[in-house]
Formats: C-alpha cells, structure tokens, sequence
C-alpha cells in the first residue's frame, strides 16, 4: 500500500483507504477460499473414502456418523482390492473375479504414449511443411485442415466406428492410437510455433548446406521444444482421460480378444460403478482415485508447462 | 563511406542457389514441393481416413434412403454401401429383411427421410430441449463464476499461486471419476453430503440421482421418512454442479491469462480520476477482456452442446443411461447418437443413416450458434 501513498491528501484519506483494502481483501479471501473449498470437496471426499475401510463407510452412508471415516484407523484394503482384481460384493459378501487395474493402467500407458507418438510426430511434420516450405495447393489444404476443427468429432465417430470393425481393429491398441492419431489443433499450434522462428536461420543453414529435413531435426525443433513438451503432456492427459472412443472400440471383451482386457482406466472405472450395483461405495471412490492420482503427479510436475499451454492455446479438455 | 561487411545469409544464399557446391559431395536435393507432400504424408494418411472420409460418408449415409450398414466385415462402410446397392440379398442378415420387404427390388434415392426420422422422433426433439436447457443454465453460470474468481484471483498478492492451482485442479481430473464422485456426494443416503446439509438444515431429503420413491432415508434424529419421487428438475441440479465444478477450471485459466494482458496504465489512470473500483471493471477491464470473453462463450457453447459424458458419470450406470426408469431423462444429443449407433440399436434394424442426419442437426445447430454469436460480437468485441 506504501506505494499508494503520494496520491492521497492527508494522513486520514490515507488511513481510510488502508481500511478499505482490508475489508476488501477480506471479502475477496472469504469469496475465493469458500469457491476453492467446493473445488476440494470432491477430492477430500476421495482422499477420505478411499481410505476408509468399505464396511465402515458403508456404516457411515447409513447413519452420516462421521466417526465411521478413516481419519484414525485409514487401510489400504480399497486399492489392494482393486489392483488384485478380487472385489467383495456388499450385497452376497462374495469375492468377485475382475480386472484388475493393474491391466487397465497397462492398457492406458500402452495407448496413451502410442497416440501421443504418433500425434507429436505427424504433427511436427506437418506444421513444418505448412509453415516452412512452399507447395502448390497449401493454402487451401490448409484451410480446409481448419474447417474441419468446426466439425464435431461425434459426425465421425460413426464412420470411424464402422471402419475400425470393417478392418478387424476393434479391441487393438492400433484403434486406440492411429484413429486419432493427428490432431489439426496441434499442427495449427505447431506451425504457430515454427512460424516465429526467423527466416534467415533457414537461409543460414541452407548456406551451411543443410537439407530441409536437417534443418528441422537440428534448428526447428530444439527451438520450438517448450511447445512441442506442451503438446506431448496436453495429449498424454486427453488420451488418458477419454472415454467415449475407448467405450466404442474396446468395451465388447465377451466376443473378442477373450484373453485380453484391452479396456482403459475410464472404461473400466465406469464397469466398477456399473456392474457393481450392490458393490462398497468406498471401493467405487477408490478406484476414481486411482484413475485421478497419475494426472495429478503429472500436474504437480509439469503444472507451469500444462497451464501455460492450455492458457495460450486454448485447448478444451 | 562504411564499407558493408556482413553479408545476410539471404544475399549468400542468393548467390550461391545454382552454384555447384564447391569440396562437398552433392547430395541429391528433392525439391521444396516434394518434401512437403513427402512429411505431409503421414498427416493426410491418417485425416484422409479418419477424419475427411468420415465427413464425407456421414453427408453420404444421411442422405441416402434406407441406408443398411452390414457389419459383415472386411469392407468399408462406403463399398458396404455400394454392395448393397448392387444385390442386397447378398447380405446375410439386414439384407434377408431388406429382400422380403422389398421382393428383391432395390432402388438407391437421395432424399430427406433419414432427417425427418430424426426430426420426427420424439426421443430426439427431447435430448434437444435438455442440451438446450442445460447449455443456458450451465454456460452463463460457469463464465460469470469463473469471471469473478478471475477477477478476484487477479486483485490478490498473497497465496494467489495456491488459490491458481486449486481452481486449475479440475482440469486434469478425469471427467468419470469426477461424476462417480458427485454421484456419492448427491446420494440418498444419509451420508450423501448435500442431503445431509439439507436434512439438517430442516428440509426433506431430496432425491438427486433418480432412484425408486419410496426408499427409507434416515433422518439425523433417526426418524425415517421415505424418499420422495425423482424429478427431473432435481436431477439437472446434479448435472449441472457436475458441468460447472469442471468447466471452471479452463475459463478461470483464459480469464487470468487475459487480465494479465491488460496494462495497469489504464485502471492506474481511472483510479487517480476518482472512478471507483466497480466502475473500472464495468468500463475497462471487461472490455479489454471482450476478446476472451467471446472466444469462451463461443467454446464453451458448442461445447456444452455436445455434452456427454458430463451426464452419465454422474449415473454411473453406463455409456448409454441418462436418468430415470426410461434411462433417458436428460438424454443429451450426443448419447442420443451413440445410442442410435450402438451395437444394441444397429442388430435391431435401424440404419445409420439416421445418427448420422442426428449429427449433422447436431453440426448445423452448432454453426448456427457460433454465427449468431460472431454476429452480436461484431458490435460488443473491442480487439
């Protein structure tokens, strides 16, 4: 405040103001801390559900006695049942077979780093032709790549469905990685980027005798590296989090693949809630856990690079 | 006179273009067009059949009459199409229907009956009217709160990282676990949270997630009453805090990044002329942050439109179960979709054609949309 201080006549505007402010900031604190704690509710919830043992939430469910929750005595019996594929019925007390999530992370990781391979390289690629090199028909290519941002992907799902049936990918990794494999947004994003990068390096390395493809290897692409990370972590959390296109391609593990649970985390949360109906609400929280956990660690890690991306590029998850 | 020294690598480059390279093995250079198609390749293999095709055949399968997906496999829907359209009895299955219905004739016509299905269909008109209302309670809600934390989070010195990260929280949360949790929270047991608070503020429990009537709900006294009959209303409450708690997340992220761009000069200037701090707001932040604010508005728009999952992970029931004992009370247009292409509805004989016509609905709303918004920007956007 003492920087305020020329502007004010005398000692009591001064002293009024001063006043002001921290009535002020005391609203502003109590506005922000009562929205941040409805954005927490959720995740104390899920931190204290999921290590309360099942039968105690239960009790706790029936009789809102808050005592029941494992502040004191927490257990890990949740998340063993959950990763050992061998989950309690509340209602017949029976220990049922599932998959174990252990295969559903497996499953996850498999298809989250594949489509992000794939995604970072076409797109790379791509971007450098559009913003680097001179070709017949760019510009309209490049704007029809646009047009189609338009379009909702739901008016695609239809065709891309049938398709990955027709040529014998449902329940493959290969569905999960290559029908989503470029995303326009991130050419778009990219070749931003790669548009920044001054011309006359281009011509410098041209001079040096360096090809085209060198030249994206070695001067491109290290400059451009804070972008391209953003993309790689943006497209390793979408992957991970989807759940319409997963749900589509990889639900039907009766009629194919027998051996092989190809379904992922959100997939296969939705299975645990959905199948079991009579099932331990503790042991439902737990597995919402454990499919939260992995981002958060991600987030806490890279949270500059991932709200930096998502705030210049505007990406909707 | 400077004598110029340096060269631009440009002049260099200029000059030695069509000169031999002097000491270095020539390498054989494609030229700039070849290279482009070449790293462009790998792109336009993968749009070309997953994204441009799909546009295509949608356009193709809704407007075709009694268009009949075989899943017989090893073709593509579209060569699919074209045998049917030369002997459908070939078909083993829809195509034995197709030649009893038809006595072995089959025509191939464009027309619009694949959207008057659509448009006719009762199911369709509903998921409509809910996106609809959800989309209008829940966008303006979402900006208005997410435009005041922005504003507030801006107007803070201490713990503003902290209070940033908590409100970005919800966009790296996965959307299903979200709901499942939301759904726990807004139970009718006596340890859902929200029925507790409301039970001990005095009210009657209230039943959020459309289960039975009827259902013992034990009161914190221990006086059991019974759980009054869903409504629909109740329900939308759910989906609603569930769209908003994870729609706030990005918008805040925008809004701060916008009011970062604002210069103090201007609210500096106001602030000496006396304007109060309300008034600033009103006549300079919000509109240097108009270009923000237009661009969420329009994303957000289409994509609450297209809203899907927000819906059943608060069930928890599955891909295709919206609510209530018809499992389609708030059925958006988008499950509406999936739900037409399922693999339940397609084995009973419904075509394609039509999710496909209930897409592109979908597609010209969704333009309809953001051209009514540029429209009215063109007047309230100051760039």
């Amino acid at each position: 405040m003492a920087e305020h201080a020329m502007y004010f006549a005398d000692d009591s505007a001064l002293r009024k103001y001063k006043i002001k402010r921290v009535v002020i900031n005391v609203l502003l604190y109590t506005f922000l801390t009562i929205f941040a704690l409805f954005m927490l509710l959720p995740f104390i919830l899920m931190l204290v559900g999921s290590m309360t043992n099942a039968d105690s939430f239960s009790t706790f469910e029936s009789t809102a006695n808050f005592a029941e929750l494992g502040f004191k005595n927490w257990t890990f019996s949740n998340f063993e049942q959950i990763f050992s594929g061998k989950i309690t019925n509340q209602l017949t007390g029976q220990t049922e077979n599932t998959t174990s999530f252990a295969q559903f992370y497996l499953n996850t990781i498999i298809s989250a780093v594949g489509s992000t391979a794939v995604t970072v390289v076409t797109a790379v690629l791509a971007a450098f032709a559009f913003a680097r090199l001179e070709f017949k028909g760019k510009n309209i290519l490049f704007a029809s790549l646009l047009a189609t941002m338009m379009i909702p992907g739901e008016l695609m799902v239809i065709t891309n469905y049938q398709t990955t049936i027709a040529i014998g990918w449902r329940n493959t990794f290969a569905a999960l990685i290559f029908v989503h494999g470029v995303s326009v947004f991130y050419v778009f994003y990219l070749r931003q980027t790669f548009q920044q990068i001054p011309n006359e390096l281009y011509l410098a390395a041209k001079v040096d005798g360096v090809g085209d493809v060198g030249y994206l290897w070695k001067v491109m692409i290290p400059i451009a590296m804070p972008t391209i990370t953003t993309i790689i972590i943006l497209s390793l959390m979408g992957a991970w989090n989807s759940y319409v296109w997963p749900m589509l391609v990889t639900s039907d593990k009766y009629k194919y693949n027998q051996d092989y649970d190809m379904r992922l985390v959100s997939t296969g949360l939705m299975e645990l809630f959905n199948q079991q109906a009579g099932g331990y609400s503790a042991i439902k929280i737990a597995g919402s856990m454990v499919v939260t956990f992995p981002l958060f660690v991600v987030f806490i890690i890279f949270r500059k690079y991932i709200m930096r991306g998502v705030s210049r590029s505007g990406i909707k998850g | 006179m400077a004598e110029k020294t340096l060269k631009l690598p440009s002049e260099v480059y200029a000059e030695i273009k069509d000169k031999p390279l002097i000491g270095k093995r020539r390498r054989v250079q494609l030229p700039q067009w070849a290279v482009a198609w070449l790293v462009l390749l790998p792109a336009l293999v993968f749009l070309a059949l997953f994204m441009f095709y799909p546009i295509i055949n949608c356009f193709f399968m809704a407007f075709i009459r009694d268009f009949q997906y075989v899943d017989s496999g090893g073709t593509f829907a579209l060569s699919n199409f074209f045998r049917a359209f030369s002997d459908p009895c070939l078909q083993p299955f829809e195509g034995a229907i197709h030649c009893t219905k038809r006595l072995g004739k089959y025509f191939m016509a464009f027309g619009f009956n694949n959207f008057q299905t659509v448009l006719s269909n009762g199911l369709f008109l509903q998921s409509i009217l809910n996106t609809a209302i959800l989309v209008i309670v829940e966008v303006p809600l979402t900006i208005i709160i997410s435009l005041l934390i922005a504003t507030f989070l801006n107007n803070i010195k201490a713990l503003k990282g902290l209070y940033q990260t908590i409100f970005f929280l919800p966009y790296v949360t996965n959307s299903i676990a979200l709901g499942l949790v939301f759904s726990i929270l807004f139970s009718n047991t006596s340890g859902g949270i929200m029925n507790y608070i409301i039970t001990r503020l005095g009210g009657q429990p209230v039943n959020f997630l459309g289960d039975i009537a009827g259902l013992p709900y034990k009161m914190a006294d221990g006086t059991i009453v019974e759980l009054p009959a869903a409504s629909k209303f109740n329900q939308g409450i759910v989906i609603v805090v569930n769209s908003v708690w994870n729609g706030l997340a990005f918008k805040i992220l925008v809004f701060m990044a916008g009011l970062a761009t604002i210069d103090k000069q201007y609210t500096d200037a106001a602030r000496i002329d006396g304007a109060k701090s309300f008034t600033i707001w009103r006549r300079i932040t919000l509109p240097l942050l108009s270009p923000q604010i237009l661009y969420i508005t329009i994303t957000s728009f289409i994509g609450a439109f297209k809203m899907y999952t927000g819906v059943i992970s608060v069930y928890g029931q599955g891909a295709y179960y919206f609510g209530g004992i018809n499992k389609t009370d708030w059925m958006p247009v988008v499950g509406w979709i999936y739900l037409q292409m399922s693999n339940e509805s397609q084995y009973k004989g419904i075509n394609l054609g039509v999710p496909a016509a209930g897409s592109l609905v979908l597609l010209a709303i969704i333009m309809l949309i953001t051209a009514v918004q540029f429209g009215v920007s063109k007047k309230r956007v100051h760039y």
